[in-house]
């Protein structure tokens, strides 16, 4: 099943996809499997999994403070993947998107990831710092191994690269609905609804779309516009602060926005 | 040599999130277009002769060359208004802001010199100004810090990861990711995604063109080896450039080697990195088996960076140039003898060239001409330089 077909019929039962965030191994990794099973339990369609990196230059204060703490802790890009594949043998179902930065991919190679990725059963990967026009050599190896990359889109994006995007993407564009890096925001974005049509119907791909989102009324509002809705730093703060209730509790706050 | 715009060889690139994709494309077309505009190449050439003081002058270090056997010749960026060569490059970009019609500058430094610079360019253009500076650097160079302030720029401290230069690339890259329809990004040096180190290398090749007119006119003939300090390596591509095509002439530059290679305390990624991806460009990188950025050492801040610029990468892949580290204590070292000697005091980043340069005198053919690239000079350094006083 691909990602949009996960997100697909999610839409059937009634609601937009939800899509939370995690960074893996903050605090730990054996922390991150429980994480994953709160998440899965409320409600989440696909689950990103953050891989921490030194220099995270697209991420804001919460996730650059939990990339931190994780990589203190001892994970690393392999290791990661292996907690999804031990995941997948105690029975996560959820479709696993791996969040990541370039550098590690490239250290351990691009063959090398793509094998692992398939083998510890990662269904999508999306390389941050890696912009389509640069994508092709990982999505050939990502596709000999039937994983989906994710390629990102913009608020300034414009409509030749949006195109462009469309062809190089899986199945899904993840849309980021603000310029700057990641973090939490009060609103929306202005005119958020006509540029999530503009870019699906340029793209042709299904949208999650994320950068912000922390509250159950942003969540309500752009679950008319969107496949997916991507939370992150909301819930890497909340199972900071508090662990996995806290995680838990987030996570239903935000979902239960998405009914449409 | 370049097939792919923006990569020198495999090096290079422009990998950066989504957001800065436009404004870099955006950036890469202004730029272009400035430069195919005769005025904006007189306005420059304007301001670097009356703002910024060039061209700089080529000084014969006549009691260092006796004591060393060899003609030891000086480019003395050091005199370059702010005091070093980064002014070269922060006017040309804060130019092509005007023409951007952007209204604020944002930098990132590392010793300081490319905040001021930035600083001072924004101020005579009237622009506004934000400089990045790790929390460690503002310590280590606090005259610098002052004196941004002094030249109207807001400084913000970044107190993330090594709290140094990159961690101050990393905020300068974030902030710009959300502010760029009224702001430019000046990076300092030759380094970061395309067009930044094509740019800041053409900025920055005055240096070059000057110098090797300078040494041919003051000797007759072309030196034996160029010898130039590299942190990201803005200055070393400046003064390489004037000589890439001289194949007789030998291009070397010198990586801070800390507290020497085998301490793992160092900035020498030539001798320590693979190539890797930081900062949108493809490189050597100080990195661990992970592919997680290594923490670096150097007693100078600005060489204190775990990424070379690509086209040094590309240069020491074809085997133009060369590539040597000097330690701390060799580059105090020299610093001390250049202002006993010759009444210079040098920045601790250009001091490591002259360490290469003390070092190797035996190796180096008596007689010879050697230029060394003075990048900056080393009133910003005087905090650090105490304990070994």
């Amino acid at each position: 099943m691909s990602l949009a077909q996960a997100l697909a019929r999610r839409r059937a039962s009634g609601r937009c996809g939800f899509v939370p965030f995690l960074t893996a191994g903050d605090p730990t990794l054996a922390a991150t499997r429980g994480y994953l099973e709160a998440l899965t339990r409320a409600g989440a369609d696909i689950v990103e999994l953050g891989v921490p990196f030194s220099d995270p230059v697209a991420d804001g204060p919460v996730i650059q403070a939990a990339d931190m703490r994780a990589l203190k802790a001892g994970a690393t890009l392999t290791k990661v993947l292996d907690l999804v594949r031990s995941s997948r043998g105690n029975g996560l179902r959820t479709p696993v998107i791996v969040f990541t930065y370039l550098n590690p991919v490239m250290s351990l190679g691009l063959a090398a990831f793509a094998k692992r990725c398939a083998r510890s059963g990662v269904d999508g990967v999306l390389a941050v710092d890696l912009p389509a026009e640069a994508s092709g050599p990982l999505s050939a190896q990502l596709g000999r191994n039937g994983v989906e990359l994710v390629l990102l889109a913009s608020p300034t994006t414009s409509d030749e690269r949006l195109r462009a995007i469309g062809r190089k993407s899986g199945s899904i564009v993840y849309y980021v609905s603000r310029e700057g890096v990641t973090g939490v925001r009060r609103g929306l974005a202005p005119r958020l609804a006509a540029r999530l049509k503009r870019v699906r119907a340029l793209t042709g791909k299904s949208l999650i779309v994320g950068f912000g989102v922390s509250r159950r009324a942003q969540a309500r509002a752009l679950a008319r516009h969107a496949d997916g809705v991507v939370a992150g730093s909301a819930l890497v703060a909340a199972a900071a602060s508090g662990g996995k209730k806290a995680l838990a509790k987030a996570a239903r706050e935000i979902c239960g926005g998405l009914a449409c | 040599m370049k097939a792919r715009p923006g990569y020198f060889g495999l090096f290079g690139g422009r990998f950066v999130p989504e957001t800065l994709v436009e404004p870099l494309r955006a950036l890469t077309k202004a730029y272009a277009k400035a430069r195919r505009d005769p005025s904006f190449n007189r306005e420059l050439a304007a301001e670097l002769r009356d703002f910024v003081g060039r061209p700089t002058p080529l000084t014969f270090a006549r009691r260092l060359s006796a004591q060393l056997g060899l003609k030891l010749y000086l480019k003395r960026e050091d005199l370059a208004h702010t005091g070093a060569h980064k002014i070269n490059n922060t006017v040309g970009q804060a130019l092509l802001a005007k023409r951007m019609k952007k209204t604020r500058l944002i930098a990132e430094t590392g010793a300081g010199q490319h905040g001021v610079a930035t600083a001072a360019a924004a101020a005579r253009y009237g622009l506004s100004c934000t400089v990045f500076m790790g929390t460690e650097d503002m310590r280590r160079q606090a005259p610098n810090v002052d004196r941004m302030r002094l030249l109207g720029a807001e400084v913000v401290p970044v107190s993330a990861g090594t709290r140094t230069l990159k961690d101050a690339t990393s905020e300068a890259l974030r902030v710009w990711s959300a502010t760029s329809s009224d702001t430019h990004y000046v990076l300092g040096s030759a380094l970061g995604p395309h067009p930044y180190p094509t740019m800041v290398g053409d900025f920055q090749s005055v240096i070059g063109t000057e110098a090797r007119r300078q040494v041919l006119a003051a000797c007759g003939r072309l030196p034996w080896e160029v010898v130039a300090c590299v942190g990201g390596g803005s200055n070393a591509i400046g003064i390489f450039s004037g000589f890439l095509k001289d194949k007789g002439v030998r291009l070397t530059g010198v990586e801070a080697g800390g507290r020497g290679i085998g301490s793992g305390l160092h900035a020498a990624r030539f001798s320590g990195g693979r190539p890797g991806v930081l900062h949108g460009t493809y490189t050597y990188l100080l990195q661990d088996k992970h592919g997680q950025v290594r923490n670096t050492h150097s007693v100078s801040a600005g060489l204190d960076y775990p990424a070379v610029g690509p086209e040094h990468a590309q240069l020491r892949a074809l085997g133009r140039a060369r590539y040597v580290f000097a330690t701390d204590a060799e580059a105090v070292a020299a610093l001390k003898i250049l202002c006993r000697l010759e009444g210079i005091l040098p920045a601790l980043e250009s001091a490591h060239a002259l360490a290469y340069v003390l070092r190797e005198r035996r190796r180096l053919r008596k007689g010879s001409i050697v230029l060394v690239n003075l990048s900056g000079r080393g009133d910003k350094d005087m905090p650090a330089l105490e304990p070994y006083l």
